[in-house]
């Protein structure tokens, strides 16, 4: 059997899909970084996919180039986001979401 | 030099005002300051007018002229400018000159009064604006300056402010003297319509050259007549004249600058100034406006000689007999003897201010007392002020030969006879002349004569600064008639711009000896009368005056200055009053009323509106508010701060957004 | 391609992802997530993306992973409580997942196989980033520099 690109599109929806529950069901500010990670790197998996599966491949490579600009600047907001929570710890002296509730309206 | 002197013309009337403000700034105790920056002021302007006055002597019919723009208007242009002609620059040196021993007098006179820098800065800026009107080139500038010398007069007779009568007096000196203006002014709007130019001399295109007064034609009586109400008024004529005997209430040096050197003079310096446009189309010099002027002249002279014989305050007596001199120079301008008129203006500032403050002297010496009947005696107390007042006394009165008014007073009398139109003013002015001379051995007699009475009996020579200025303005008097003789007329050909020729002949005419007589009558007639005035009981005032004592009734009249002030209390001044009631009773009721009803309306209109407001349109933004606020609400529930919750909203919405997809197909 | 290889990878993948999304302790989820991308990695060797799998190796598992377990023994001391678990995100999670496979399959022009193409040099990716996307290249290094210095002064001990 030879994996076609709806395999491969159902397997990253799958790692999304996981990536949105870490992102929703922890209350801990580290498991939402976590899941926002993954959800990239499923969204990373489809460009690729999609890269090899195109008919006549482009020159430049459009889909591995949007892969690695994609990883860079989820790298980037990797070392935000941490930073912000260490920022929240420090200041709040928790990283529970639910307690984090500035924002409220 | 000549053409730097007329370029810095300017500076004859900026000096004395900038000295002026200067002393303003002083403090009031900086009394010798103040002093001396005025006293160089006006030696200044008296060196520039005699500077401005030598290169007049040099040709006939001398004229200068420095006119520049003032401002522009679309296309018009505004100019303002100095002339210098014989007239302005024999005006400059009297005006300068005799102002100059005023203030060196004043120094003595004022010298108790704790305004004195203030008395100092007002005197100088009369004299600059004086100095500025005599200059002037353009009727507009002439009149700002006149307006100035009239806001100085009312500084000065009001100066002693604390007494009502004085602010009274300033009162009446200024609304007076306004009643004239407004001819004036329209007189001057009427000229400026026609001929399109307020310049009096311009190259040949001045209002008062060929050109422009070939513009004016039939309305040159009328703009002449309006511009004589200005001069009335300034010049004291009937029936403007009432404010210039109250004008006693200043201090005595003012009431000498304003009788004369500045204020009344400026009158008959207007009239000679625009003499062109009086003249304008007479025959053998007759015009109706003219006319007029003659017989405003002759009533004023005489009536005012009438009232000075029965007034009891020395210095009233001298305020009407320049009413009643100012007439005869209105005659003389109004018969065509404009030279004459103006050497009279000239010797008359030199003796009435000799005679003014030499009445300021005999009132110093008597502490301050006005009533001629309660002196008495002061020839030997104070005998410089005697022999100074006596020189005057008969320049005034016109004694021959040695003294500058009687020459004057010839010319005039000479011009008045030959007037074409009537004789009458020729005779009338004869029986002025009489007058004259009566009224002022009345004084001499009473003041100098016979025993001290109730205020002469203390009473003690001036201090020195105050008896040299009338020395020199008592040579003056007299030297003056030097250059007035009819042998030598050499003002007069200077004046009418023609050479002079010397002739000793004319030296003895007719006039003379008409004039001789007259006047002969006139101080015989008063020592006659008052002989015995004099000899009165030391200890009492001599109530009784000899006239009143004949004439009761007649004395009564003329004491009180014929009700000419009670008349126009009853006339004018009812109706003004009369007039004030019933604008005050329209302000009040009616137009009051109609304000209110105004008011009214808008009030109602405002309510209707308030309410629409409030009901309408406030009430819909109420609830529109109101939704959003409440929506706000609402909205900000959702806002939990929860991340998950976002982002959980986030991903119902892509599902939802899928379905959609999906259904559509 | 390999069907095998396929299956393999993508149960070690979903299996180490669901076990980051979901262990208690949050050490072990940081280790599976290091593992769930070990498995994305493998994909993209799979698909012929080699630079692009080694990329996310030394990114994720090298700089994000190791990042992630500093942060965790940074706020060591509140990471022990149990929080418990949120259920209404698994519904959407797996709703979201339901959609998208569901449209996926409806999709008929996805089932395709993979054409046969000359490998992905690093030279090919090179030249393309130096020419073509030099520019977002320029960019991305002038974001990286900006989330350098910001997390920096963000997780900087502030001076009292």
């Amino acid at each position: 059997m030879t994996p076609t690109l709806q395999i491969f599109l159902i397997v990253s929806a799958a790692l999304f899909s996981i990536g949105l529950l870490a992102a929703l069901s922890r209350r801990h500010a580290i498991f939402i970084l976590i899941g926002i990670e993954m959800m990239l790197a499923a969204a990373n998996l489809n460009f690729i996919a999609f890269w090899r599966f195109a008919p006549k491949p482009h020159q430049p490579p459009v889909g591995v180039m949007l892969a690695l600009f994609s990883i860079a600047i989820s790298a980037a907001e990797a070392a935000v986001g941490l930073a912000m929570v260490i920022v929240a710890y420090r200041h709040y002296r928790t990283t529970n979401v639910d307690q984090l509730d500035q924002l409220k309206g | 030099m000549n053409s730097g002197i007329i370029t810095n013309l300017w500076l004859i009337p900026a000096v004395p005002c900038a000295a002026s403000l200067a002393i303003l700034s002083l403090s009031n105790a900086r009394r010798k300051s103040a002093a001396v920056l005025a006293v160089i002021g006006q030696v200044f302007a008296l060196g520039m007018s005699i500077f401005a006055f030598l290169p007049t002597l040099q040709t006939n019919s001398f004229r200068a002229v420095q006119n520049f723009t003032w401002f522009t208007f679309g296309d018009q242009a505004l100019r303002l400018g100095f002339v210098l002609d014989p007239l302005a620059a024999a005006m400059l040196v009297m005006i300068s000159l005799v102002g100059l021993c005023i203030f060196i007098f004043s120094i003595g006179y004022m010298a108790g009064d704790k305004n004195f820098v203030r008395f100092f800065a007002y005197l100088s800026f009369f004299s600059g604006a004086m100095l500025g009107l005599v200059l002037a080139n353009s009727l507009l500038l002439l009149f700002i300056f006149w307006e100035l010398v009239g806001l100085a007069s009312y500084l000065l007779i009001g100066f002693w402010i604390e007494r009502p009568s004085a602010a009274a007096a300033a009162k009446k000196a200024f609304i007076t003297t306004r009643i004239g203006d407004m001819g004036f002014f329209l007189g001057m709007l009427w000229l400026y319509k026609r001929s399109g130019t307020l310049l009096f001399y311009d190259g040949g295109s001045g209002c008062l050259e060929s050109a422009g007064l070939a513009t004016l034609r039939a309305s040159a009586t009328f703009i002449a007549l309006l511009i004589f109400c200005g001069a009335m008024g300034k010049s004291g004529q009937f029936p403007l004249h009432v404010w210039l005997p109250d004008a006693m209430e200043g201090p005595t040096p003012v009431s000498a600058l304003i009788h004369a050197a500045t204020m009344v003079a400026a009158g008959v310096f207007l009239v000679a100034r625009v003499y062109p446009l009086f003249s304008l189309g007479g025959i053998n010099g007759v015009t109706s406006s003219l006319t007029v002027v003659v017989w405003i002249g002759v009533t004023t002279a005489l009536m005012a000689a009438l009232i000075a014989i029965a007034q009891a305050d020395i210095k009233r007596i001298l305020a009407y007999s320049t009413v009643s001199q100012l007439g005869l120079m209105m005659v003389s301008l109004g018969v065509g003897g404009v030279a004459a008129g103006i050497m009279h203006l000239l010797a008359h500032g030199f003796f009435k201010a000799l005679l003014f403050l030499g009445s300021g002297s005999v009132i110093h010496g008597c502490q301050g007392e006005h009533d001629i009947r309660k002196m008495g005696g002061l020839r030997r107390l104070m005998p410089v002020t005697f022999v100074t007042y006596a020189v005057g006394m008969m320049a005034l009165s016109g004694v021959p030969f040695f003294f500058s008014g009687a020459w004057t007073k010839e010319e005039i009398l000479r011009a008045t006879e030959h007037w074409p139109r009537s004789h009458a003013p020729y005779f009338l002015m004869l029986a002025g002349v009489v007058l004259t001379a009566l009224y002022m051995t009345r004084q001499i007699i009473y003041v100098f004569f016979g025993n001290s009475r109730v205020a002469s009996e203390r009473a003690h020579e001036s201090p020195r600064v105050m008896t040299m200025p009338l020395i020199a303005l008592a040579v003056c008097a007299i030297f003056f008639s030097v250059v007035l003789t009819p042998a030598w007329p050499w003002l007069h050909a200077y004046l009418r711009g023609e050479p002079a020729q010397f002739d000793v002949a004319r030296l003895i005419q007719p006039m003379v000896f008409v004039s001789l007589v007259l006047v002969g009558a006139g101080i015989g007639l008063g020592i006659w009368v008052y002989r015995k005035a004099g000899a009165q009981d030391r200890q009492r005032s001599a109530e009784i005056d000899p006239l009143e004592y004949a004439q009761p009734a007649l004395f009564r009249f003329l004491a009180n200055k014929m009700w000419i002030d009670e008349l126009y209390g009853r006339t004018v001044i009812t109706f003004s009053w009369a007039a004030a009631r019933l604008s005050d009773w329209m302000d009040r009721y009616f137009w009051d009323g109609l304000v209110r009803g105004f008011g009214a309306v808008g009030r109602v209109f405002a309510m209707l509106t308030t309410s629409v407001d409030e009901h309408g349109i406030n009430a819909g933004v109420d609830e529109t508010t109101a939704g959003t606020r409440g929506l706000g609400r609402l909205m900000s529930k959702a806002h939990s701060g929860q991340i998950q919750t976002y982002l959980a909203a986030l991903a119902v919405g892509m599902l939802a957004l899928l379905l959609l997809y999906a259904w559509l197909g | 391609m390999n069907g095998a290889a396929f299956i393999v990878i993508s149960i070690l993948t979903l299996a180490a992802a669901l076990a980051a999304a979901t262990l208690r302790k949050l050490m072990h989820a940081a280790l599976s997530f290091a593992v769930a991308f070990v498995g994305i990695a493998a994909f993209f060797f799979l698909l012929g993306a080699e630079f692009v799998g080694l990329a996310l190796v030394f990114i994720y598992i090298g700089a994000v992973a190791v990042l992630i377990v500093f942060t965790i023994l940074l706020t060591r001391r509140d990471i022990e409580k149990d929080r418990g678990f949120n259920w209404s995100g698994v519904i959407i999670a797996v709703a979201v997942f339901c959609g998208l496979t569901w449209a996926i399959l409806k999709t008929a022009s996805l089932s395709i196989v993979a054409p046969h193409i000359r490998a992905l040099t690093v030279k090919r990716i090179g030249e393309a980033l130096m020419t073509s996307y030099v520019w977002p290249l320029q960019c991305i290094g002038l974001l990286l520099t900006a989330a350098l210095i910001g997390a920096l002064v963000l997780a900087m001990e502030e001076k009292r």
